[in-house]
């Protein structure tokens, strides 16, 4: 069994039933393009728990309470699980911050920049080149030496912190916890955070997912980096595979609508498309692992991981309160608004370049 | 004496260049050692990939990946 997740049709079947399950997720009543959004949910998450006040995009979404059981389910009953950490975590957490400005900056993580291609949404190419290029340019520091250091073994408890954390996010929004008037948990009344699948179809569908992701190592990045190392095409195909599945599904359910504008929850800024994705991409490349990636990981017991998470929360909630993301096009009397960053979100992105590039070229294994 | 190479700790894909690297260095046995089912599994494939033998046994709580020609 182990042996089957490990080869190659095993990562190509396990991303495209991924790749499927994201798309009838739109079905079932995710957000269009958005069937699973790793940077996005995150988003959602911290709005859920006030860490900002954009009132559309508040809902704990159990797809990455499911991302994290499943995967501790896997670790647990492979014998993979291994609470570890030391790593650099606060880079890692610098990280995450800077991840999500870029990925909100696109509006969307590579999940769902791949996920958007496969509903048709062309924006999506250039945050994918983007993304690729971002990739290469942690890959090239990567050869240089770069490094966060060695994590090493530790005790339990680090790593119960992210399973017990989503334990209590599944709590909060199954008995829907209200904290007083006008304070948290928040559920948004419209927009994105206002379109989920019922709960237990999105939990369940985290949990398988998180199953096989961490069973065949899936990554949205390592997809990308692999290739640009050595050419190695493991994981891309598992890739492939989840983009060409979510596609075929959305043929089948009718949400597959080719074009640039207007796009559901999209912009059709191009520059800035892709200079958010090289953000992001840089920095899952520098951090070993896409934002999907790295919830897997954090159900394995790596509390690395789990303070990139934290990074990536904390950095939505900024993104949100400093008006930071990327405004989706509008029609206003007929005519096409092409959206975008505001200013604050292009200088967030530059700094973002500039710093994590400063940390790809600094830091290396003592 | 086989050469050792700790990859126990190290972020992906770092345990992979560093095997890659002893292999092009070309002098077998290789032993690499790594603490994670994913570093285990990236180093056996990009070995096996290479042409190379692989063997894997388990070893305080971690892997040795032994790498022959």
């Amino acid at each position: 069994m182990s042996r089957f997740f490990a080869s190659r049709i095993g990562i190509i079947v396990s991303g495209a039933i991924i790749g499927a399950l994201a798309a009838l997720l739109v079905l079932w009543g995710n957000p269009p393009n958005m069937g699973i959004c790793v940077a996005c949910f995150t988003r959602d998450t911290a709005g859920a728990l006030g860490l900002h006040r954009a009132a559309t995009v508040q809902y704990i979404r159990p797809e990455l309470i499911g991302f994290i059981l499943g995967a501790l389910l896997g670790a647990l009953l492979f014998k993979e699980f291994k609470p570890r950490s030391g790593s650099a975590p606060l880079i890692r957490f610098v990280l995450g911050f800077f991840a999500i400005i870029g990925a909100l900056v696109f509006l969307g993580c590579p999940w769902r920049a791949y996920l958007r291609l496969a509903g048709g949404d062309l924006n999506a190419l250039l945050g994918i080149a983007g993304f690729i290029v971002g990739v290469a340019i942690g890959v090239f520091f990567l050869k240089r030496g770069y490094s966060l250091g060695r994590s090493r073994p530790v005790g339990t408890a680090v790593g119960l912190v992210m399973p017990v954390f989503a334990l209590i996010l599944l709590l909060l929004l199954l008995f829907r916890v209200s904290f007083g008037e006008n304070a948290p948990i928040f559920f948004s009344k419209s927009g994105p955070g206002s379109l989920h699948a019922p709960i237990l179809i999105s939990l369940a569908v985290g949990i398988v997912a998180g199953f096989l992701a961490q069973r065949t190592r899936f990554c949205t990045m390592g997809a990308i980096r692999d290739v640009i190392i050595m050419r190695d095409f493991h994981l891309l195909s598992g890739v492939l595979a989840f983009i060409v599945a979510a596609f075929l599904v959305n043929l089948a359910i009718g949400k597959f609508h080719p074009g640039f504008a207007p796009q559901p929850i999209a912009h059709s800024n191009h520059l800035w498309n892709f200079l958010g994705m090289v953000l992001a991409g840089m920095s899952f490349a520098l951090a070993g692992g896409c934002p999907g990636r790295q919830f897997f990981m954090a159900g394995e017991g790596d509390g690395d991981a789990a303070i990139f998470i934290f990074g990536m929360l904390v950095g939505a909630a900024f993104v949100h309160n400093f008006n930071l993301a990327g405004v989706p096009d509008k029609i206003v009397d007929g005519k096409l608004v092409v959206g975008g960053p505001s200013l604050w979100g292009q200088i967030a992105v530059i700094v973002g370049l500039i710093i994590v590039a400063a940390i790809g070229w600094t830091m290396r294994e003592k | 004496m086989a050469k050792v190479v700790d990859a126990r700790g190290l972020s992906c894909p770092q345990p992979v260049l560093l095997a890659r690297k002893a292999m092009e260095e070309g002098e077998f046995p290789i032993e690499v050692l790594v603490d994670t089912g994913t570093s285990r599994d990236n180093v056996t494939r990009v070995a096996q990939k290479a042409g190379l033998k692989v063997r894997v046994e388990e070893r305080e709580g971690g892997f040795v990946v032994r790498i022959e020609k």
